[in-house]
């Protein structure tokens, strides 16, 4: 019985995400056998839901930029510059939400554009032109923000917009995880059955192959990179309504549990292979380990440590994986 | 016969930094006429088909396609013209399946760009069955293609250019690591082409292959096209004689006819 699902298709097709299912499961094992009291209430949950899509949205949305074999590292800091925009739109024009959403979310796919120029283009690999691009939005920010914050409460409080987005739905679960869930599942249709993700995954495998069989490898790219600049913009936004405030530095804490979540999440480091379902149980794991450990009883110092090692033994393994395969 | 001109390349140069890969290169293929580019490694040959197929863009000189002036900037227009290509290596991606590598670049969607998928897998079977003549069952539609051999992919590559119907073939030492079987399939759709009034450009090392298959040899050095014969104006020990002298002199006597 084992043995026929080990050689059944979808085994053999979903074998990613079916390791990475069960590594999850196993660690929630952990966390409910280790710290009963705080697992089985539903607070935690809660928690777990209204802080995850802030980071979540963007790791999905980069999985298409690291199936490409690209990495953008800049995303916080276009979290940074379009929040910023976002906050001083919004109380400039007392409360405009489209004018505020409009302005910020463009923001983000310029910026993307720009790195996806540089890497295309100019022909910069994707790792030195966002580091690039890293500092100077977080530059930007700081420069205009001059170290000061932007409290929105005035102009955002109780309208139909904080509802849309961060209201708790059936009076328990944040709106923005229910964002979080449909943008998840309409990004897994467009990788898997969309043309333009069709042409991520063969970008990403094999780069001349994918440009003689027609594909446009440079669009594909700059797509991949605006799509993620849109999502920060998104995802910082949805921050913003949930804190009400802008931060100068918000979004630069993004990087590690980010990136963490796509590459525990079993996308291919080397491009051509990954999964946004995948992501997603990332998302669940690098979201849930910092409230896990503590709720195990071990210190907060133990925190970074097991991300590392997650990280690391997660692309140890999948390199193995993939190396046994070729 | 119709003996109109398919293809006709004129004044084509390329030239990659300070390296002229191609010079003022003249050609004319005819519809229905398989023509055979032979030539030393690093002769221009792969580079002369890539400005063909639309990965290269000459620096000058013009295209004619069924008399048409044309401008070939990528892949796609050339497909769209009726040019296909089948490379040597890369023609597929090798993480990804069959039936998404038959339909790379040209997938069946719906207008909003969701490909059907079920129509490609039936689709893919088709070539699996009828144009490649697959029988093996370790090999479907969802394998991915590191799964398979040199031959197979070849085979897969040859499935897929007869599937979109076209004009004008490219073939890029198709015959390449593959078996003594497997050679003589390869050789054979080449010549069949002819009699569906289509025409083939194709580049091999194998003077034996060449010849048996060909209309018209044209030999490629240092960029040049340096010799031009009909099969009926050489025997293949001319042939032979000419290709190595080619590669022993260095140079071979401009004898275009």
């Amino acid at each position: 019985m084992i043995n026929n699902f080990l050689n059944s298709y979808f085994f053999k097709t979903h074998r990613l995400e079916i390791s990475i299912i069960v590594i999850a499961i196993i660690l929630y094992f952990i966390y409910l056998f280790g710290a009963p009291t705080a697992f089985s209430r539903f607070a935690i949950y809660r928690a777990f839901m209204q802080s995850m899509p802030f980071f979540g949205i963007i790791a999905i949305s980069a999985t298409f930029v690291i199936t490409l074999g690209e990495i953008d590292l800049s995303f916080p800091s276009i979290v940074g510059i379009t929040s910023l925009t976002f906050g001083m739109v919004l109380t400039g024009t007392e409360g405009n939400f489209f004018l505020a959403f409009l302005a910020s979310m463009s923001l983000g796919m310029f910026a993307g554009l720009i790195n996806g120029l540089l890497v295309t283009k100019i022909g910069i690999p994707s790792i030195v032109a966002t580091i690039g691009t890293l500092f100077f939005w977080r530059g930007l920010v700081n420069v205009v923000a001059q170290g000061s914050g932007i409290a929105i409460v005035d102009v955002a409080e109780y309208t139909w917009h904080h509802t849309l987005f961060v209201s708790k739905v059936f009076g328990s679960i944040p709106a923005q995880f229910i964002w979080f869930l449909v943008l998840t599942l309409m990004m897994q249709w467009i990788y898997r059955y969309h043309k333009f993700g069709n042409h991520i995954h063969f970008v990403g495998d094999n780069k001349a192959s994918a440009q003689m069989m027609g594909i446009n490898v440079d669009n594909v790219k700059i797509i991949a990179f605006v799509q993620l600049g849109f999502f920060s913009a998104f995802a910082g936004m949805l921050t913003m309504y949930e804190m009400l405030y802008f931060w100068p530095t918000q979004g630069s804490g993004l990087m590690l549990t980010t990136l963490a979540a796509v590459f525990v999440g079993g996308t291919s480091v080397f491009g051509g292979k990954g999964t946004i379902i995948g992501s997603f149980i990332g998302v669940l794991i690098i979201g849930s380990l910092e409230s896990g450990i503590i709720a195990l009883g071990l210190s907060g110092f133990y925190v970074k440590f097991i991300y590392g090692l997650m990280i690391t033994l997660s692309v140890t393994i999948y390199a193995l994986i993939q190396r046994k395969k070729t | 016969m119709a003996e109109t001109n398919l293809l006709k390349l004129e004044d084509i140069n390329k030239s990659f930094g300070n390296v002229n890969v191609l010079k003022n290169i003249n050609l004319n293929i005819k519809s229905g006429e398989i023509v055979a580019l032979v030539g030393d490694n690093g002769a221009g040959k792969s580079t002369l088909i890539k400005v063909i197929t639309g990965i290269h863009r000459p620096n000058s000189g013009n295209i004619y396609f069924k008399n048409k002036e044309v401008l070939i900037k990528s892949v796609a227009q050339s497909r769209k013209l009726g040019i296909e290509a089948v490379y040597q290596e890369r023609a597929l991606c090798d993480q990804q399946e069959l039936y998404r590598n038959m339909f790379a670049g040209r997938e069946i969607t719906n207008f909003l760009g969701f490909m059907n998928i079920k129509e490609q897998r039936k689709e893919s079977e088709k070539i699996l069955r009828d144009f490649i003549g697959f029988t093996s069952k370790a090999i479907t539609v969802d394998s991915p293609v590191e799964g398979l051999s040199g031959g197979e992919k070849q085979g897969v590559a040859f499935g897929r250019s007869l599937y979109f119907d076209s004009d004008l073939i490219i073939l890029d030492e198709p015959t390449m690591g593959l078996s003594i079987q497997e050679t003589e399939k390869v050789l054979n759709f080449i010549r069949g082409l002819k009699d569906q009034n289509k025409s083939a450009i194709f580049i091999d090392h194998n003077i034996f292959h060449v010849y048996g298959t060909a209309d018209r040899f044209i030999i490629i050095d240092r960029g040049e096209i340096v010799g031009e014969f009909l099969k009926e104006e050489i025997s293949r020990s001319e042939l032979i004689k000419k290709m190595i002298e080619l590669h022993e002199s260095g140079r071979i006597e401009v004898n275009k006819t």
